[in-house]
């Protein structure tokens, strides 16, 4: 129903702004809480507004990690860097896996195919934690604890993404196939001067989800890493959190949290205009 | 330049044949027009000889080379699809000279190409442009564009012009014509559009079920059609078709006789057209106008034939104005413009 009153319009958007302010309120808390000093955050009234020690708690944090006596962390920086790499190879190598084996599972009448695609299909039943145990028995024995190829490719088959593309190659017209087939286009150029462009807008939202999917990660990386120096941003805001009697440096974790959400964000961002309407459906 | 011979092509697919024992002769330069019901096999013939799909048995050979193994693009042949599948993401320029990039052509040579091809389709002014903002007609000279500057031995049209409006349809139709002329490239086409078959095929092939019903000129075809099915296929509206008894040369249709030139015997199917029936009062048909349609150049008057339920149909040059409905009329027509088929096997007799 589409109301076009102005006394509804006005009652949606308060309504839409106050749900922003309900979600976005924990996140401003956050932010205020990295600008300001540990006293002000210990000592009540919590403050609502943003303090003056934004450079201070943000570069300590980056470049030098906890203070001491607050539990020892390394740089947020370093976290960073680990779960940048962790992030982009989980994405990158999802997406040319799931290009290739949609391709060959589209494309090629090969023994088995059926089979191999339902055994993709049915791995998207099966979570990380289902599998957690044997694939770390397996990564374990192929000396891959505390590397970023063992953080990396456990994680990198997926089912979500080969059946995303299959069902994409599935609606490209047979005619577009022959006609590269006509021009002489081999099967892995056709796949990498047509297939790969024209899957760019899905591509692009896939990268989103899996950058996402990647920098969340918390369970994986903490099983594979004991080496502080390999630990991700997800990990490492875990581990400032104080347990027990301990005291957390609350403006040092605050600070960490903002910036664990800022690559993701920036992702989004600049992925965005990559999410142009669909090549193949405007060529109708 | 080439010269096809198909011999005794059969394909299947699992059960379902769909080319039964079919041979034919193309030669150099010729435009073949191949037509057919829905579902006949046009499409997997061609495929066939471009080499998207492989023969059950019987050879397909271009310039008395066997081409049975060979991949598409060895073949030399080019072909445009009905719905041109341009390459979505590359420009036009890109579409027409990837095949001549994977050839591994020489940048100038692809330039010169490519820009000859779009002289002579009018697309120099577009050659930077995606597919999506071409029109329907534009995209159809940037698919023929890129069979073009291959300069390839055969040329395959499948239903090209099916995706256009009606006027440009006929401008397109002339253009593939004059093209075809310009490059002598032997070329096959697939159409269910019987004007444009008519006027583009230097010969035609008229397909049924996976056979081949009639080969010939437009004109043979239309005046000498050689089975019962390209009689009724070919002309519109579709030749009138009545059962009879023939005896020596006289044919004995429901309550009238109609002489013949023929002597035969037995059952025959009396075909005559629509358009060389005309309204005599000496004529040895009666029949009631049953409806009449008026479609501009000419009338189409519906009959059935009196004492019998076949029912005829008259086409007459202009507009009659005359209110026939339920009228009794004679009619006539011209002896040597009749058609006989034989009931057995459907085949002409005359
Ligand atoms: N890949 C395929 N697998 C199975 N059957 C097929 C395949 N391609 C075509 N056929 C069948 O072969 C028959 C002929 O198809 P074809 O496409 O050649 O017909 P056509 O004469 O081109 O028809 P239209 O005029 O509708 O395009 C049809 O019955 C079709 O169902
Ligand atoms: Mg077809």
């Amino acid at each position: 129903m589409i109301e076009k009153n102005k006394k509804s319009y006005f009652a949606s958007h308060i309504g839409l702004i106050l749900g922003i302010i309900f979600i976005f309120f924990p996140v401003w808390l956050t932010f205020v809480a990295s600008t300001v000093t540990q006293e002000d955050i210990i000592k009540p009234p919590f403050p609502l507004l943003p303090g003056p020690h934004f450079f201070e708690n943000y570069s300590y944090a980056l470049f030098e990690g906890t203070p001491e006596g607050y539990g020892k962390n390394i740089p947020v920086l370093k976290l960073l860097f680990n779960s940048a790499i962790m992030a982009l190879g989980i994405t990158i190598g999802k997406i040319i896996i799931s290009l290739l084996s949609a391709f060959a599972i589209v494309y090629f009448r090969f023994p088995g195919r059926k089979f191999f695609f339902w055994l993709i299909f049915i791995t998207l039943m099966l979570p990380v934690e289902v599998r957690i145990v044997p694939t770390y028995e397996i990564a374990a024995k192929l000396n891959l604890l505390n590397s970023y190829a063992g953080l990396i490719f456990p994680l990198i088959a997926s089912a979500t993404a080969t059946f995303l593309f299959r069902q994409f190659f599935m609606t490209i017209p047979n005619e577009m196939v022959e006609a590269a087939r006509m021009d002489g286009a081999k099967p892995m150029k056709f796949f990498i001067d047509i297939l790969v462009p024209i899957s760019r807008t899905n591509i692009a939202a896939l990268f989103v989800i899996l950058f996402i999917y990647g920098w969340n990660q918390y369970l994986w990386p903490l099983l594979m890493t004991t080496d502080p120096n390999m630990n991700t941003i997800v990990m490492g805001i875990n581990q400032m959190i104080p347990g027990g009697d301990d005291f957390g440096h609350w403006p040092t974790i605050m600070a960490t949290s903002i910036l664990a959400m800022v690559p993701p964000v920036l992702i989004i961002i600049t992925m965005q205009k990559f999410f142009v309407k669909g090549l193949l459906e405007s060529e109708k | 330049m080439a010269k096809i011979n198909l011999n005794n092509i059969k394909k299947s697919f699992g059960k379902n044949t769909v080319i039964q024992d079919l041979s034919v002769d193309i030669n150099d330069g010729e435009l073949i027009v191949i037509v057919g019901p829905s579902g006949c096999g046009k499409s997997t013939l061609l495929r066939m000889i471009a080499g998207l799909e492989e023969v059950n048995s019987g050879d397909i050979i271009i310039n008395n080379k066997n081409v049975n193994n060979l991949e598409p693009m060895e073949r030399n042949i080019a072909m445009v699809f009905q719905n041109y599948a341009l390459y979505p993401h590359m420009t036009v320029f890109e579409n027409m000279s990837y095949g001549l990039k994977i050839q591994k052509t020489p940048k100038d040579e692809i330039n010169s190409r490519v820009k000859e091809a779009a002289e002579i389709l009018e697309l120099s002014e577009l050659l930077e442009r995606k597919p999506n903002q071409l029109s329907g007609g534009q995209r159809q000279r940037v698919a023929m564009g890129r069979a073009i500057v291959r300069k390839p031995d055969v040329f395959l049209f499948d239903e090209p012009l099916s995706n256009l409006d009606a006027k440009l349809r006929v401008q397109m139709r002339l253009e593939i014509k004059k093209l075809q002329r310009k490059l002598n490239v032997t070329s096959l086409y697939v159409t269910h559009d019987q004007v444009e078959a008519m006027t583009l095929a230097d010969k035609m092939i008229v397909m049924n079920e996976g056979n081949v019903e009639h080969i010939g000129t437009p004109l043979d075809v239309y005046q000498q059609p050689k089975s019962l099915f390209t009689a009724q296929f070919i002309g519109s509206p579709a030749m009138n078709i009545l059962k009879g008894t023939a005896d020596g040369n006289e044919i004995k249709i429901g309550d009238f006789k109609i002489k013949s030139e023929n002597s035969y015997s037995g059952e025959v199917n009396f075909g005559i057209r629509p358009e060389h029936l005309s309204i005599d009062d000496n004529g040895p048909i009666k029949a009631t106008v049953e409806f009449i349609e008026l479609i501009g150049s000419n009338t189409l008057i519906h009959c059935r034939i009196k004492n019998s339920n076949e029912v005829i149909v008259v086409s007459i040059p202009g507009i009659i104005q005359e209110n026939l409905s339920r009228k009794e009329i004679k009619l006539n027509f011209d002896q040597s413009k009749i058609h006989l088929f034989n009931t057995k096997d459907n085949s002409r007799i005359n």
